[in-house]
Protein backbone atom coordinates (compact mmCIF):
# COMPACT_ATOMS: atom_id res chain seq x y z
CA UNK A 1 0.00 0.00 0.00
CA UNK A 2 3.18 2.69 0.97
CA UNK A 3 3.64 3.44 -3.31
CA UNK A 4 6.25 5.77 -3.57
CA UNK A 5 4.31 8.35 -5.00
CA UNK A 6 2.66 8.23 -1.37
CA UNK A 7 5.32 8.13 0.08
CA UNK A 8 7.36 11.28 -1.94
CA UNK A 9 4.02 13.14 -1.71
CA UNK A 10 4.57 12.63 2.41
CA UNK A 11 8.11 13.74 2.29
CA UNK A 12 7.84 16.68 0.22
CA UNK A 13 3.95 17.75 0.41
CA UNK A 14 2.68 20.15 -2.07
CA UNK A 15 0.90 23.01 -1.09
CA UNK A 16 1.39 22.45 2.92
CA UNK A 17 0.84 25.63 5.11
CA UNK A 18 -2.46 27.64 5.67
CA UNK A 19 -2.87 31.04 3.66
CA UNK A 20 -6.15 32.89 3.12
CA UNK A 21 -9.45 31.44 2.12
CA UNK A 22 -12.86 32.15 1.87
CA UNK A 23 -13.91 29.04 4.40
CA UNK A 24 -12.27 26.83 6.91
CA UNK A 25 -12.71 23.80 8.39
CA UNK A 26 -10.97 21.35 11.33
CA UNK A 27 -11.79 17.52 10.54
CA UNK A 28 -10.10 15.36 12.49
CA UNK A 29 -10.21 11.25 12.72
CA UNK A 30 -11.48 10.24 16.53
CA UNK A 31 -9.90 6.81 15.68
CA UNK A 32 -6.59 7.46 15.91
CA UNK A 33 -6.04 11.05 16.31
CA UNK A 34 -5.46 12.51 12.56
CA UNK A 35 -6.50 15.78 11.83
CA UNK A 36 -6.63 18.73 9.49
CA UNK A 37 -7.16 22.56 8.99
CA UNK A 38 -8.11 23.47 5.60
CA UNK A 39 -8.65 26.51 3.58
CA UNK A 40 -10.32 27.45 0.09
CA UNK A 41 -9.72 29.53 -1.85
CA UNK A 42 -12.25 30.29 -4.99
CA UNK A 43 -10.97 32.68 -7.71
CA UNK A 44 -14.75 32.48 -9.30
CA UNK A 45 -15.51 29.20 -10.40
CA UNK A 46 -11.80 27.91 -10.40
CA UNK A 47 -10.40 26.36 -7.27
CA UNK A 48 -7.57 29.31 -6.43
CA UNK A 49 -5.70 27.32 -3.51
CA UNK A 50 -6.18 24.80 -1.04
CA UNK A 51 -4.12 25.40 1.80
CA UNK A 52 -4.17 23.23 5.13
CA UNK A 53 -1.96 22.22 8.56
CA UNK A 54 -2.69 18.78 10.19
CA UNK A 55 -0.75 16.03 11.81
CA UNK A 56 -1.62 12.16 11.06
CA UNK A 57 -0.10 9.06 9.42
CA UNK A 58 1.81 9.12 5.63
CA UNK A 59 -1.51 8.24 4.42
CA UNK A 60 -3.31 11.01 5.53
CA UNK A 61 -0.34 13.63 5.13
CA UNK A 62 0.12 12.53 1.37
CA UNK A 63 -3.25 12.21 0.74
CA UNK A 64 -3.63 16.12 1.38
CA UNK A 65 -0.84 16.93 -0.67
CA UNK A 66 -2.07 14.87 -3.91
CA UNK A 67 -5.35 16.56 -3.66
CA UNK A 68 -3.79 20.54 -3.15
CA UNK A 69 -1.61 19.21 -6.54
CA UNK A 70 -4.76 17.75 -8.34
CA UNK A 71 -7.24 20.38 -7.76
CA UNK A 72 -6.02 23.63 -7.25
CA UNK A 73 -6.62 25.71 -10.84
CA UNK A 74 -9.39 23.30 -11.78
CA UNK A 75 -12.80 24.89 -12.58
CA UNK A 76 -14.76 23.69 -9.72
CA UNK A 77 -17.31 20.96 -11.67
CA UNK A 78 -14.37 19.48 -12.56
CA UNK A 79 -12.46 19.13 -8.98
CA UNK A 80 -15.79 17.84 -7.83
CA UNK A 81 -15.82 14.99 -10.68
CA UNK A 82 -12.48 14.45 -9.22
CA UNK A 83 -13.27 14.00 -5.62
CA UNK A 84 -16.01 11.72 -6.60
CA UNK A 85 -14.19 9.48 -8.42
CA UNK A 86 -11.34 9.17 -5.72
CA UNK A 87 -14.10 8.36 -3.35
CA UNK A 88 -15.64 5.46 -5.53
CA UNK A 89 -11.66 4.20 -5.29
CA UNK A 90 -11.48 4.54 -2.08
CA UNK A 91 -15.05 3.07 -0.94
CA UNK A 92 -14.14 -0.16 -3.65
CA UNK A 93 -12.71 -2.50 -1.08
CA UNK A 94 -9.87 -2.81 -3.66
CA UNK A 95 -12.30 -4.48 -6.33
CA UNK A 96 -11.83 -1.25 -8.94
CA UNK A 97 -8.79 -2.41 -10.47
CA UNK A 98 -7.98 1.68 -12.10
CA UNK A 99 -8.51 1.47 -15.96
CA UNK A 100 -7.00 3.81 -17.76
CA UNK A 101 -9.77 6.88 -18.10
CA UNK A 102 -9.44 6.81 -14.07
CA UNK A 103 -5.64 6.69 -14.02
CA UNK A 104 -6.21 10.32 -16.37
CA UNK A 105 -8.85 11.75 -13.80
CA UNK A 106 -7.19 11.03 -10.67
CA UNK A 107 -3.49 11.05 -11.39
CA UNK A 108 -1.05 11.11 -8.77
CA UNK A 109 -4.13 9.55 -6.34
CA UNK A 110 -4.24 6.66 -8.19
CA UNK A 111 -1.39 5.52 -5.87
CA UNK A 112 -4.01 4.84 -3.44
CA UNK A 113 -6.23 1.93 -4.84
CA UNK A 114 -3.91 -0.16 -2.49
CA UNK A 115 -5.46 2.25 0.73
CA UNK A 116 -9.05 1.16 -0.31
CA UNK A 117 -8.09 -3.01 1.24
CA UNK A 118 -7.38 -1.96 4.48
CA UNK A 119 -11.13 -0.31 6.20
CA UNK A 120 -8.97 1.32 9.04
CA UNK A 121 -7.30 3.01 6.49
CA UNK A 122 -9.56 4.24 3.87
CA UNK A 123 -10.58 7.23 6.23
CA UNK A 124 -6.92 8.46 7.09
CA UNK A 125 -6.93 8.58 3.02
CA UNK A 126 -10.01 10.54 2.74
CA UNK A 127 -9.78 12.94 5.76
CA UNK A 128 -8.44 15.85 3.52
CA UNK A 129 -11.20 15.33 0.33
CA UNK A 130 -14.01 15.49 3.33
CA UNK A 131 -12.64 18.34 4.64
CA UNK A 132 -11.77 19.89 1.09
CA UNK A 133 -15.55 19.21 -0.17
CA UNK A 134 -17.01 20.76 3.07
CA UNK A 135 -14.58 23.93 2.73
CA UNK A 136 -15.51 23.82 -1.03
CA UNK A 137 -19.44 24.10 -0.15
CA UNK A 138 -19.04 26.55 2.15
CA UNK A 139 -16.88 29.10 -0.19
CA UNK A 140 -19.34 28.52 -2.23
CA UNK A 141 -22.18 29.31 -0.50
CA UNK A 142 -20.30 32.41 0.45
CA UNK A 143 -19.74 34.40 -2.33
CA UNK A 144 -23.78 34.23 -3.19
CA UNK A 145 -26.23 36.43 -2.24
CA UNK A 146 -28.51 35.86 0.58
CA UNK B 1 10.21 -19.03 17.31
CA UNK B 2 10.55 -20.13 20.69
CA UNK B 3 13.98 -22.33 19.62
CA UNK B 4 15.71 -18.80 18.27
CA UNK B 5 17.85 -17.69 20.77
CA UNK B 6 17.37 -14.40 21.98
CA UNK B 7 20.06 -11.65 20.88
CA UNK B 8 20.24 -9.90 24.13
CA UNK B 9 20.40 -10.94 27.86
CA UNK B 10 17.07 -12.25 28.79
CA UNK B 11 16.73 -12.14 32.77
CA UNK B 12 15.52 -15.16 34.71
CA UNK B 13 12.31 -16.22 35.39
CA UNK B 14 10.57 -16.98 31.85
CA UNK B 15 7.87 -19.96 31.72
CA UNK B 16 8.06 -23.29 29.73
CA UNK B 17 6.56 -21.26 26.47
CA UNK B 18 7.35 -23.59 24.40
CA UNK B 19 4.57 -26.12 26.01
CA UNK B 20 2.29 -23.12 27.15
CA UNK B 21 2.24 -22.39 23.74
CA UNK B 22 0.80 -25.62 22.36
CA UNK B 23 -2.40 -24.61 24.35
CA UNK B 24 -3.05 -21.83 22.19
CA UNK B 25 -3.32 -23.25 18.63
CA UNK B 26 -3.89 -19.22 17.60
CA UNK B 27 -0.24 -18.40 18.28
CA UNK B 28 0.83 -21.11 15.06
CA UNK B 29 -1.15 -19.02 12.75
CA UNK B 30 0.51 -17.56 9.64
CA UNK B 31 -0.89 -14.48 8.31
CA UNK B 32 -0.05 -12.49 5.12
CA UNK B 33 0.76 -15.40 3.39
CA UNK B 34 3.95 -17.04 5.06
CA UNK B 35 4.45 -15.15 8.14
CA UNK B 36 4.46 -16.47 11.28
CA UNK B 37 2.11 -14.26 14.09
CA UNK B 38 3.71 -12.33 16.70
CA UNK B 39 0.89 -11.57 19.03
CA UNK B 40 1.81 -8.37 20.86
CA UNK B 41 -1.58 -6.74 21.50
CA UNK B 42 -2.44 -8.66 24.98
CA UNK B 43 -3.49 -5.42 26.58
CA UNK B 44 -6.31 -5.31 24.05
CA UNK B 45 -7.06 -9.04 24.29
CA UNK B 46 -5.37 -12.02 24.82
CA UNK B 47 -5.36 -15.02 23.01
CA UNK B 48 -7.39 -18.40 24.61
CA UNK B 49 -5.71 -21.53 25.27
CA UNK B 50 -7.79 -24.78 24.25
CA UNK B 51 -8.73 -25.65 27.90
CA UNK B 52 -11.23 -22.55 27.74
CA UNK B 53 -12.10 -23.41 24.06
CA UNK B 54 -13.04 -26.80 25.14
CA UNK B 55 -14.91 -25.66 28.13
CA UNK B 56 -17.20 -23.76 26.24
CA UNK B 57 -17.91 -26.21 23.51
CA UNK B 58 -18.72 -28.94 26.46
CA UNK B 59 -20.75 -26.58 28.07
CA UNK B 60 -22.85 -26.03 24.35
CA UNK B 61 -22.60 -29.28 23.60
CA UNK B 62 -23.78 -30.82 27.05
CA UNK B 63 -25.02 -28.92 29.84
CA UNK B 64 -27.14 -25.95 28.08
CA UNK B 65 -29.50 -24.51 29.70
CA UNK B 66 -30.84 -21.39 31.71
CA UNK B 67 -29.73 -20.57 35.25
CA UNK B 68 -31.73 -20.70 38.86
CA UNK B 69 -34.66 -21.44 37.18
CA UNK B 70 -35.84 -25.34 36.21
CA UNK B 71 -35.37 -28.02 37.85
CA UNK B 72 -34.29 -30.17 34.84
CA UNK B 73 -31.27 -31.81 34.79
CA UNK B 74 -29.49 -29.11 32.30
CA UNK B 75 -30.71 -26.36 34.18
CA UNK B 76 -29.11 -28.02 37.18
CA UNK B 77 -25.84 -28.51 35.41
CA UNK B 78 -25.83 -25.31 34.25
CA UNK B 79 -26.31 -23.44 37.15
CA UNK B 80 -23.67 -25.73 38.93
CA UNK B 81 -21.10 -24.98 36.56
CA UNK B 82 -22.46 -20.53 35.95
CA UNK B 83 -21.88 -20.37 40.07
CA UNK B 84 -18.90 -22.60 40.78
CA UNK B 85 -17.05 -20.27 38.17
CA UNK B 86 -18.26 -17.50 40.77
CA UNK B 87 -16.48 -20.05 43.42
CA UNK B 88 -13.59 -20.13 41.29
CA UNK B 89 -13.36 -16.25 41.10
CA UNK B 90 -13.90 -15.72 44.17
CA UNK B 91 -10.89 -17.48 44.55
CA UNK B 92 -8.30 -16.39 42.39
CA UNK B 93 -8.93 -12.69 43.71
CA UNK B 94 -8.99 -14.11 47.42
CA UNK B 95 -12.77 -12.39 48.10
CA UNK B 96 -13.73 -13.12 51.84
CA UNK B 97 -17.03 -14.52 50.35
CA UNK B 98 -18.21 -16.11 46.95
CA UNK B 99 -21.34 -13.45 47.53
CA UNK B 100 -19.09 -10.74 46.54
CA UNK B 101 -18.42 -11.62 43.18
CA UNK B 102 -20.64 -9.87 40.70
CA UNK B 103 -21.16 -11.05 36.97
CA UNK B 104 -21.00 -8.63 34.43
CA UNK B 105 -20.27 -8.12 30.75
CA UNK B 106 -16.68 -6.18 31.23
CA UNK B 107 -14.79 -4.14 33.38
CA UNK B 108 -16.46 -0.87 31.62
CA UNK B 109 -20.04 -2.71 32.70
CA UNK B 110 -18.49 -3.32 36.36
CA UNK B 111 -17.17 0.22 36.78
CA UNK B 112 -20.28 2.13 35.51
CA UNK B 113 -21.94 -0.40 37.92
CA UNK B 114 -20.25 1.51 40.95
CA UNK B 115 -21.25 5.18 39.52
CA UNK B 116 -24.85 4.51 39.44
CA UNK B 117 -25.17 2.68 42.19
CA UNK B 118 -23.46 5.39 44.40
CA UNK B 119 -25.92 8.09 42.16
CA UNK B 120 -29.03 6.51 43.35
CA UNK B 121 -27.60 5.43 47.14
CA UNK B 122 -28.69 7.36 50.30
CA UNK B 123 -26.06 8.22 52.42
CA UNK B 124 -23.81 7.60 53.46
CA UNK B 125 -22.48 6.83 50.11
CA UNK B 126 -24.86 9.57 47.92
CA UNK B 127 -22.31 11.56 45.57
CA UNK B 128 -24.38 14.95 44.93
CA UNK B 129 -23.68 18.76 44.26
CA UNK B 130 -21.83 18.84 47.93
CA UNK B 131 -19.23 15.85 47.31
CA UNK B 132 -15.98 14.98 45.13
CA UNK B 133 -14.93 12.21 42.76
CA UNK B 134 -11.28 11.40 42.42
CA UNK B 135 -9.88 9.73 39.57
CA UNK B 136 -6.67 9.81 37.25
CA UNK B 137 -5.62 11.47 34.29
CA UNK B 138 -4.13 7.85 33.43
CA UNK B 139 -7.12 6.11 33.55
CA UNK B 140 -8.77 4.46 30.30
CA UNK B 141 -11.88 6.08 29.21
CA UNK B 142 -13.65 3.89 31.08
CA UNK B 143 -13.06 4.80 34.02
CA UNK B 144 -13.03 8.50 32.97
CA UNK B 145 -16.55 8.73 30.96
CA UNK B 146 -19.09 6.91 33.94
CA UNK B 147 -17.67 9.57 36.55
CA UNK B 148 -17.77 12.51 34.19
CA UNK B 149 -21.17 11.14 33.87
CA UNK B 150 -22.15 11.03 37.42
CA UNK B 151 -20.84 14.29 37.89
CA UNK B 152 -22.48 16.08 35.22
CA UNK B 153 -25.97 14.88 36.54
CA UNK B 154 -25.41 15.07 40.53
CA UNK B 155 -23.45 18.20 40.36
CA UNK B 156 -20.57 16.70 42.22
CA UNK B 157 -16.71 17.99 41.40
CA UNK B 158 -14.17 15.72 39.52
CA UNK B 159 -10.94 15.45 40.49
CA UNK B 160 -8.14 13.89 39.61
CA UNK B 161 -4.11 13.07 39.84
CA UNK B 162 -2.02 14.28 37.28
CA UNK B 163 1.20 12.66 36.05
CA UNK B 164 4.58 13.09 36.22
CA UNK B 165 7.17 13.35 33.44
CA UNK B 166 8.24 9.87 33.84
CA UNK B 167 4.86 8.08 33.63
CA UNK B 168 3.73 7.80 37.52
CA UNK B 169 1.14 9.55 39.12
CA UNK B 170 1.55 13.11 41.03
CA UNK B 171 0.72 12.01 44.81
CA UNK B 172 2.03 15.05 45.92
CA UNK B 173 -0.88 17.13 46.89
CA UNK B 174 -2.49 13.81 47.79
CA UNK B 175 -4.04 15.64 50.79
CA UNK B 176 -5.91 18.41 48.38
CA UNK B 177 -7.17 15.82 45.61
CA UNK B 178 -8.73 13.70 47.83
CA UNK B 179 -10.23 15.51 50.85
CA UNK B 180 -13.54 15.36 53.65
CA UNK B 181 -15.91 16.06 50.75
CA UNK B 182 -14.65 13.06 48.59
CA UNK B 183 -17.01 10.27 48.43
CA UNK B 184 -15.24 8.23 45.73
CA UNK B 185 -11.61 7.52 44.57
CA UNK B 186 -11.43 5.52 41.71
CA UNK B 187 -8.07 4.58 39.79
CA UNK B 188 -6.50 2.06 37.74
CA UNK B 189 -4.18 -0.34 39.65
CA UNK B 190 -2.08 -1.12 36.35
CA UNK B 191 -2.25 1.61 33.57
CA UNK B 192 -3.31 0.12 30.10
CA UNK B 193 -0.87 2.70 27.79
CA UNK B 194 1.58 3.75 30.63
CA UNK B 195 2.37 0.37 31.78
CA UNK B 196 2.84 2.03 35.42
CA UNK B 197 1.57 -0.22 38.26
CA UNK B 198 0.64 2.24 41.06
CA UNK B 199 1.08 2.82 44.73
CA UNK B 200 -2.46 1.24 46.07
CA UNK B 201 -1.32 1.85 50.07
CA UNK B 202 -0.78 5.28 49.67
CA UNK B 203 -3.98 6.14 48.06
CA UNK B 204 -6.59 4.13 50.26
CA UNK B 205 -4.72 5.13 53.21
CA UNK B 206 -5.40 8.66 52.39
CA UNK B 207 -9.03 7.76 50.91
CA UNK B 208 -10.26 5.85 54.34
CA UNK B 209 -8.52 8.93 56.50
CA UNK B 210 -11.66 11.10 54.84
CA UNK B 211 -14.28 8.17 54.43
CA UNK B 212 -14.41 7.65 50.75
CA UNK B 213 -14.87 4.56 49.11
CA UNK B 214 -12.52 2.93 46.73
CA UNK B 215 -12.67 1.54 43.31
CA UNK B 216 -9.65 -0.31 41.95
CA UNK B 217 -10.03 -0.70 37.88
CA UNK B 218 -7.62 -3.52 37.73
CA UNK B 219 -8.49 -4.65 34.13
CA UNK B 220 -4.68 -4.84 33.32
CA UNK B 221 -3.83 -6.49 36.91
CA UNK B 222 -5.83 -9.15 36.86
CA UNK B 223 -4.54 -10.82 33.69
CA UNK B 224 -0.64 -10.78 34.87
CA UNK B 225 -0.08 -10.55 38.88
CA UNK B 226 -1.37 -11.77 42.33
CA UNK B 227 -4.77 -10.28 42.79
CA UNK B 228 -5.48 -10.61 46.23
CA UNK B 229 -8.90 -8.35 47.19
CA UNK B 230 -8.47 -8.19 51.25
CA UNK B 231 -4.57 -7.00 50.31
CA UNK B 232 -5.29 -4.30 47.98
CA UNK B 233 -7.72 -2.27 51.15
CA UNK B 234 -10.35 -1.36 48.46
CA UNK B 235 -14.07 -1.23 48.50
CA UNK B 236 -14.64 -2.20 45.38
CA UNK B 237 -12.29 -4.37 42.09
CA UNK B 238 -13.28 -4.27 38.78
CA UNK B 239 -12.09 -6.39 36.23
CA UNK B 240 -12.58 -7.94 32.52
CA UNK B 241 -12.63 -11.89 31.47
CA UNK B 242 -10.96 -11.65 28.00
CA UNK B 243 -7.54 -9.98 28.73
CA UNK B 244 -6.95 -13.27 31.28
CA UNK B 245 -7.73 -15.64 28.77
CA UNK B 246 -11.44 -15.99 28.97
CA UNK B 247 -13.85 -14.92 26.36
CA UNK B 248 -15.26 -11.55 25.42
CA UNK B 249 -18.39 -10.56 27.53
CA UNK B 250 -17.63 -11.97 30.81
CA UNK B 251 -16.51 -8.98 33.78
CA UNK B 252 -16.30 -9.18 37.20
CA UNK B 253 -17.01 -6.91 40.08
CA UNK B 254 -15.78 -7.55 43.26
CA UNK B 255 -17.38 -5.42 46.38
CA UNK B 256 -17.00 -5.60 50.31
CA UNK B 257 -20.32 -7.83 51.57
CA UNK B 258 -21.60 -4.78 53.77
CA UNK B 259 -21.90 -2.60 51.13
CA UNK B 260 -23.42 -4.66 48.45
CA UNK B 261 -26.47 -4.79 50.86
CA UNK B 262 -26.70 -1.47 50.99
CA UNK B 263 -25.96 -0.11 47.96
CA UNK B 264 -29.27 -0.12 45.27
CA UNK B 265 -29.45 -2.32 42.94
CA UNK B 266 -28.90 -0.40 39.11
CA UNK B 267 -30.58 -2.74 36.24
CA UNK B 268 -33.69 -4.39 37.25
CA UNK B 269 -35.15 -7.26 35.89
CA UNK B 270 -35.46 -11.00 36.38
CA UNK B 271 -33.33 -13.01 38.78
CA UNK B 272 -32.48 -9.67 40.81
CA UNK B 273 -35.56 -9.69 42.87
CA UNK B 274 -37.19 -12.07 46.24
CA UNK B 275 -40.67 -10.39 45.52
CA UNK B 276 -42.48 -8.65 42.68
CA UNK B 277 -46.10 -6.74 43.24
CA UNK B 278 -47.15 -4.22 41.08
CA UNK B 279 -46.68 -1.85 43.45
CA UNK B 280 -42.78 -2.60 44.37
CA UNK B 281 -40.33 -5.40 44.75
CA UNK B 282 -37.83 -6.55 46.76
CA UNK B 283 -34.30 -7.47 46.24
CA UNK B 284 -32.43 -10.58 45.89
CA UNK B 285 -29.52 -9.97 48.17
CA UNK B 286 -26.03 -10.11 46.53
CA UNK B 287 -24.59 -11.16 44.09
CA UNK B 288 -27.81 -11.60 42.25
CA UNK B 289 -29.21 -8.53 43.37
CA UNK B 290 -26.70 -6.91 40.64
CA UNK B 291 -27.48 -9.32 37.66
CA UNK B 292 -30.85 -8.90 35.94
CA UNK B 293 -31.40 -11.23 33.23
CA UNK B 294 -30.07 -14.03 31.97
CA UNK B 295 -26.26 -13.59 32.41
CA UNK B 296 -23.61 -14.51 30.36
CA UNK B 297 -23.48 -18.14 31.52
CA UNK B 298 -20.88 -19.63 28.86
CA UNK B 299 -19.05 -16.58 29.22
CA UNK B 300 -18.72 -17.04 33.17
CA UNK B 301 -17.90 -21.03 32.78
CA UNK B 302 -14.90 -19.85 30.35
CA UNK B 303 -13.66 -17.49 32.76
CA UNK B 304 -13.14 -20.45 35.30
CA UNK B 305 -11.55 -22.21 32.80
CA UNK B 306 -9.74 -19.68 32.48
CA UNK B 307 -8.70 -19.03 36.35
CA UNK B 308 -8.03 -22.49 36.37
CA UNK B 309 -5.28 -22.46 34.03
CA UNK B 310 -3.91 -19.50 35.74
CA UNK B 311 -3.82 -20.82 39.08
CA UNK B 312 -2.31 -24.10 37.48
CA UNK B 313 0.50 -22.22 35.96
CA UNK B 314 0.65 -19.81 39.57
CA UNK B 315 0.26 -15.98 39.38
CA UNK B 316 3.37 -15.60 40.96
CA UNK B 317 5.31 -17.47 37.78
CA UNK B 318 2.80 -15.60 35.60
CA UNK B 319 4.01 -12.20 36.83
CA UNK B 320 7.67 -13.16 37.10
CA UNK B 321 7.41 -14.25 33.51
CA UNK B 322 6.44 -10.59 32.11
CA UNK B 323 8.86 -9.11 34.19
CA UNK B 324 11.65 -10.90 33.03
CA UNK B 325 10.08 -10.40 28.85
CA UNK B 326 8.94 -6.66 29.76
CA UNK B 327 13.00 -5.83 31.01
CA UNK B 328 14.50 -7.68 27.61
CA UNK B 329 12.26 -5.50 25.73
CA UNK B 330 13.02 -2.25 27.63
CA UNK B 331 16.43 -2.96 27.05
CA UNK B 332 16.31 -4.03 23.46
CA UNK B 333 13.66 -1.07 22.35
CA UNK B 334 15.64 1.29 24.50
CA UNK B 335 18.31 0.91 21.81
CA UNK B 336 16.38 1.51 18.79
CA UNK B 337 17.30 4.97 17.53
CA UNK B 338 14.87 7.76 18.03
CA UNK B 339 12.36 5.68 19.80
CA UNK B 340 10.87 6.75 23.06
CA UNK B 341 9.07 5.02 25.57
CA UNK B 342 5.79 6.92 27.24
CA UNK B 343 5.75 5.51 30.73
CA UNK B 344 8.36 3.86 32.95
CA UNK B 345 11.27 3.33 31.22
CA UNK B 346 12.36 0.20 33.94
CA UNK B 347 10.97 -2.38 35.11
CA UNK B 348 10.28 -1.32 38.65
CA UNK B 349 6.34 -1.31 39.15
CA UNK B 350 5.58 -1.93 35.87
CA UNK B 351 3.43 -4.12 33.62
CA UNK B 352 3.87 -5.63 30.17
CA UNK B 353 2.34 -2.89 28.47
CA UNK B 354 5.15 -0.47 26.41
CA UNK B 355 3.99 2.58 24.57
CA UNK B 356 6.73 4.39 22.64
CA UNK B 357 6.75 6.90 19.37
CA UNK B 358 9.86 6.53 16.85
CA UNK B 359 11.01 9.43 15.72
CA UNK B 360 8.15 11.65 14.26
CA UNK B 361 6.82 8.36 11.88
CA UNK B 362 3.01 8.36 12.54
CA UNK B 363 1.98 5.20 14.91
CA UNK B 364 -0.70 4.53 12.15
CA UNK B 365 2.59 3.84 9.54
CA UNK B 366 4.59 1.46 12.72
CA UNK B 367 1.28 -0.11 13.09
CA UNK B 368 1.39 -1.07 9.30
CA UNK B 369 4.54 -1.70 8.39
CA UNK B 370 4.90 -4.31 11.50
CA UNK B 371 1.49 -5.80 10.40
CA UNK B 372 3.13 -6.54 6.97
CA UNK B 373 5.78 -8.58 8.78
CA UNK B 374 3.45 -10.62 10.81
CA UNK B 375 3.78 -8.32 13.95
CA UNK B 376 0.42 -7.57 15.84
CA UNK B 377 0.54 -4.49 18.29
CA UNK B 378 -2.19 -1.71 18.76
CA UNK B 379 -1.55 2.18 17.92
CA UNK B 380 -4.15 4.65 18.53
CA UNK B 381 -4.41 6.58 22.05
CA UNK B 382 -5.94 3.22 23.72
CA UNK B 383 -8.76 4.95 25.11
CA UNK B 384 -6.30 7.02 27.48
CA UNK B 385 -6.66 10.23 24.76
CA UNK B 386 -5.80 12.82 28.20
CA UNK B 387 -2.23 10.63 28.63
CA UNK B 388 -1.33 11.27 25.06
CA UNK B 389 -2.47 15.06 25.53
CA UNK B 390 -0.40 14.75 28.90
CA UNK B 391 2.46 13.77 27.15
CA UNK B 392 2.37 15.80 23.42
CA UNK B 393 1.61 13.72 21.36
CA UNK B 394 -1.12 12.20 19.14
CA UNK B 395 -0.82 8.64 19.68
CA UNK B 396 1.51 5.89 20.36
CA UNK B 397 2.43 2.47 19.15
CA UNK B 398 1.82 0.06 22.43
CA UNK B 399 3.95 -3.27 22.29
CA UNK B 400 2.10 -6.03 25.34
CA UNK B 401 3.08 -8.83 26.10
CA UNK B 402 1.43 -12.15 28.22
CA UNK B 403 2.23 -15.40 29.74
CA UNK B 404 2.85 -16.93 26.30
CA UNK B 405 5.22 -14.28 24.79
CA UNK B 406 8.60 -14.55 24.03
CA UNK B 407 12.55 -12.92 24.05
CA UNK B 408 12.41 -13.87 20.36
CA UNK B 409 9.02 -12.43 20.07
CA UNK B 410 10.95 -8.87 21.13
CA UNK B 411 13.42 -9.35 18.93
CA UNK B 412 11.21 -9.71 16.34
CA UNK B 413 9.35 -6.58 17.48
CA UNK B 414 12.78 -4.97 17.00
CA UNK B 415 13.83 -5.73 13.59
CA UNK B 416 10.52 -4.76 12.32
CA UNK B 417 10.95 -1.61 13.95
CA UNK B 418 14.20 -1.29 12.31
CA UNK B 419 12.42 -1.93 9.03
CA UNK B 420 9.76 0.77 9.57
CA UNK B 421 12.64 3.52 9.94
CA UNK B 422 14.44 2.23 6.70
CA UNK B 423 10.94 2.46 5.42
CA UNK B 424 10.44 5.77 6.24
CA UNK B 425 13.78 6.99 7.31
Amino acid sequence: MYQDVILDHYKHPHGRGLREGQSEVHHVNPTCGDEITLRVRMDGTVIGDVSYEGQGCSISQASASVLNELLVGKDVSEAQKIQETFLELMQSRGRIEPDEAMEEVLEDAIAFAGVSKYPARVKCALLSWMAWKDATAQALSEGKPA
Amino acid sequence: MTSTSPIGRVPAGLLDTEAIRKDFPILDRLVHDDRRLVYLDNAATSQKPRQVLDTLNAYYEQSNANVHRGVHVLAEEATALYEGARDKVAAFINAPSRDEVIFTKNASESLNLVANMLGWADEPYRVDSNTEIVITEMEHHSNIVPWQLLSQRTGAKLKWFGLTDDGRLDLSEIDQVITEDTKIVSFVLVSNILGTVNPVEAIVRRAQQVGALVLIDASQAAPHMPLDVQALGADFVAFTGHKMLGPTGIGVLWGRQELLEDLPPFLGGGEMIETVSMHSSTYAPAPHKFEAGTPPIAQAIGLGAAVDYLSALGMDKVAAHEHAITEYALGRLLEVPDLRIIGPTTGEDRGAAISFTLGDIHPHDVGQVLDEQGIAVRVGHHCARPVCLRYGIPATTRASFYLYSTPAEVDALVEGLEQVRNFFG
